[in-house]
């Protein structure tokens, strides 16, 4: 089994998700059956229809945790009457920067995970599960697995579950380095063998998904939600939350601050100032110059925003998304121009290649910056990356080239100055502390030379 | 033993667990667990082992290439023995990892993207790989050390490097892995 990994941090009486900080080895399953463990799974199978389930996560109001934040039991709703087989899909590729909350709930939670699944597949009667994880998930993978094969073993899973008539297999299946393939589409079809490419919507994974057949797919964190749901009801869940954004969720911290980690809060109940003080505050309390709600894929927030309340209407009336919560603080060390940098890299090698504006404008986009950041930028170069932002908005296949604009355009807009500054101070190719950094990725040579026609960061893919 | 049929030779249940995960007329999505196994086999994603993923499931090895060639943990290329990946993406970045990887750089005598001499180590520089609260991170075989220094990670690379002579890694560092 792998190693636990985890943050402690005790934010609530009673955590509803991490639950492995309340209760020491909950890993293990007979800890996890003699705290209500299992439970409502045999709640389920002895009491409930299908559509009951289905009704008390509709009337929960559980919005997805992937990003997206659908309802989730509305989203069950949409599998077609009469299709068989369907599937269950479950989402743990867990790659936005900043986002580790999944990573904690497999490896210190991993039953409650199990268990939610279970529910799903009973709820829209589907006898097999998918488990993608991130290939880097390798030991938290080994960790499920083992969680698996005891829920077999105590007749949780298997044929014939509890005695009740059902079948239900949950099988993992490991992905291989590709930030892409948390894209639902992109991910059923790496899971069918093929290139990890984003497929065109309609049709929706709950009409045709999983070798066209009716799918359910839904994130790690959002099926964790769902034994608590079915075992003490909607109303209990609604004890939590705002009317429109229920229940907990869990915040990753990062960045500049003195304690990060996961945060499990009620929604809407506190503000972004308030979690970075729960994550002990900034390092050497600096002041706080901006906040990423989403890692990179959501536009930063400047410190004028720090009272913003954590849920998804409030985050979006701010100008970006609550997405899967992985709030990243930068303090006033931070250089602008080199994190924005960093997320567009982040997006230059993440991008499947599909499409031509996200392939292309990732690329310029990040030669751009290499432009800036090894000093040998002017000021027509923001206009430049504004403008290759703007090309690409609207006309990519999927969300991930919307995304890639983001750091651009939100960084220009509420820092336009720093990055003038930058630039200024920066003139002529003169040496600066991000040449190590650099060089390492091919964009300079020692000598401080922007390299004509590098090919961006030497990475993984070049081996 | 024909070089091509090491894998159905030497791991024949292992490749039948991971083809009764998928319905039979849908095995091609063993492909992914089936070059896992592969390239522990065969050190790398070699020609060899990208033609006997295709064989087992029927493909044209062209596709299997273009599966290799999507992933960033499918090597085309020999790779150390250890490959090490430090994760160098902004959130760690705000947290020291890029002096980090230069330190990573120094001790081995490569860069990243490269492989020391003495093939027992590739350095590489990974986007986030989910454990940002833990930074500097790196994976060693996909295996996570978290919280590193600088004095960690000398101490992580002498060991693997000496081995004592066993030519067994120490704790959990091995390469055996079980069927996903
Ligand atoms: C580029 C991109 C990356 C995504 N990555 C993830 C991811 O890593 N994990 C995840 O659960 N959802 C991710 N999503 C969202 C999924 O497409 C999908 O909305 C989600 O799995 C639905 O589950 P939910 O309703 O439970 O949130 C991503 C979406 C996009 C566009
Ligand atoms: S937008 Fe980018 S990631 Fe999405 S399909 Fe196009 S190239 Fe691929
Ligand atoms: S940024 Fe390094 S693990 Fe997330």
């Amino acid at each position: 089994m792998g190693g636990y990994y985890g943050s402690k941090n005790k934010t609530m009486e009673q955590h509803v998700l991490l639950r492995d900080v309340d209760v020491p080895n909950i890993r293990e399953i007979d800890v996890y059956l003699a705290h209500d463990g299992y439970a409502a799974w045999r709640k389920a199978l002895t009491t409930m229809k299908p559509d009951d389930v289905i009704a008390v996560v509709k009337d929960s109001g559980l919005r997805g945790r992937g990003g997206a934040g659908f309802p989730t039991g509305v989203k069950w709703g949409f599998i077609p009457k009469d299709v068989f087989p369907r599937y269950v899909v479950v989402n743990g590729d867990e790659s936005e920067a900043g986002t580790f909350k999944d990573h904690q709930i497999i490896d210190g939670n991993p039953h409650q995970l199990i268990e939610g699944i279970l529910l799903t597949c009973y709820a829209v009667q589907a006898n097999v599960a998918y488990v993608y994880l991130r290939g880097e998930f390798y030991e938290p993978a080994k960790t499920l697995q083992r969680a698996i094969d005891e829920a077999y073993a105590r007749g949780f899973v298997g044929k014939n579950v509890l005695g009740s008539g059902f079948d239900v297999d949950i099988h993992i299946h490991l992905g291989a380095g590709a930030y892409i393939c948390g894209e639902e589409t992109a991910l059923l079809s790496s899971l069918e063998g093929q290139l990890g490419q984003p497929r065109l919507r309609p049709p929706f994974p709950a009409v045709q998904g999983l070798y066209a057949k009716p799918t359910v797919i839904n994130n790690v964190e959002t099926l964790a939600n769902v034994p608590p749901i079915v075992l003490h009801g909607a109303q209990w869940y609604r004890q939590f939350g705002t009317e429109k954004s229920p229940g907990t969720k869990i915040f990753c911290v990062s960045g500049r601050v003195k304690r990060p980690g996961n945060y499990e809060l009620p929604l809407g109940k506190y503000t972004i100032r308030e979690l970075i003080e729960m994550a002990g505050g900034t390092i050497d309390n600096r002041p706080v110059k901006g906040v990423l709600p989403a890692g990179s894929s959501a536009p930063i927030l400047p410190a004028s925003a720090l009272d913003t309340k954590l849920d998804y209407e409030s985050l979006q009336a701010a100008g970006s998304i609550l997405g899967s919560a992985s709030f990243v603080i930068l303090d006033d060390t931070v250089n602008i121009v080199w994190a924005a940098r960093k997320m567009v890299r982040f997006f230059k090698h993440e991008s499947c290649g599909k499409c031509t504006p996200c392939r292309e404008g990732t690329y310029w986009g990040l030669r751009l910056y290499d432009k800036i950041l090894s000093g040998h930028g002017t000021r027509e170069d923001i206009d430049m990356i504004a403008e290759v932002a703007s090309q690409m908005s609207g006309k990519c296949f999927c969300l991930l080239g919307e995304f890639a604009t983001s750091p651009m355009l939100s960084t220009i807009k509420h820092f336009r100055e720093e990055y003038e500054a930058f630039i200024a101070a920066h003139q002529g190719g003169r040496r600066n502390g991000y040449d190590d950094e650099l060089i390492r990725e091919g964009v300079i040579d020692e000598a401080g030379n922007l390299i004509v026609g590098h090919v961006g960061q030497k990475t993984a893919h070049h081996l | 033993m024909e070089a091509h049929h090491l894998l159905r030779e030497k791991r024949t249940s292992e490749i039948e667990a991971i083809l009764a995960k998928y319905p039979p007329e849908r095995k091609r999505s063993a492909i992914m667990p089936l070059l896992y196994l592969a390239q522990e086999e065969y050190g790398y994603c070699s020609p060899e082992a990208m033609r006997e993923v295709a064989e087992i499931l029927d493909l044209d090895p062209t596709e299997v290439k273009s599966i290799v060639g999507f992933y960033t943990m499918f090597f085309e290329h020999p790779v150390g023995k250890y490959v090490i990946d430090v994760c160098d993406d902004l959130p760690c970045a705000l947290r020291g990892a890029d002096q980090f990887v230069s330190h990573c750089e120094r001790k081995l005598g490569i860069r990243a993207g490269q492989t020391t001499p003495d093939g027992k180590f590739t350095l590489r520089t990974v986007m986030c790989i989910a454990a940002c609260d833990r930074a500097p991170v790196i994976q060693v075989n996909r295996v996570y050390h978290y919280d590193m220094t600088e004095e960690a990670f000398d101490r992580l690379v002498d060991a693997l490097a000496n081995e004592n002579g066993t030519g067994e890694a120490p704790n959990e560092q091995k390469q055996g892995l079980d069927v996903l």
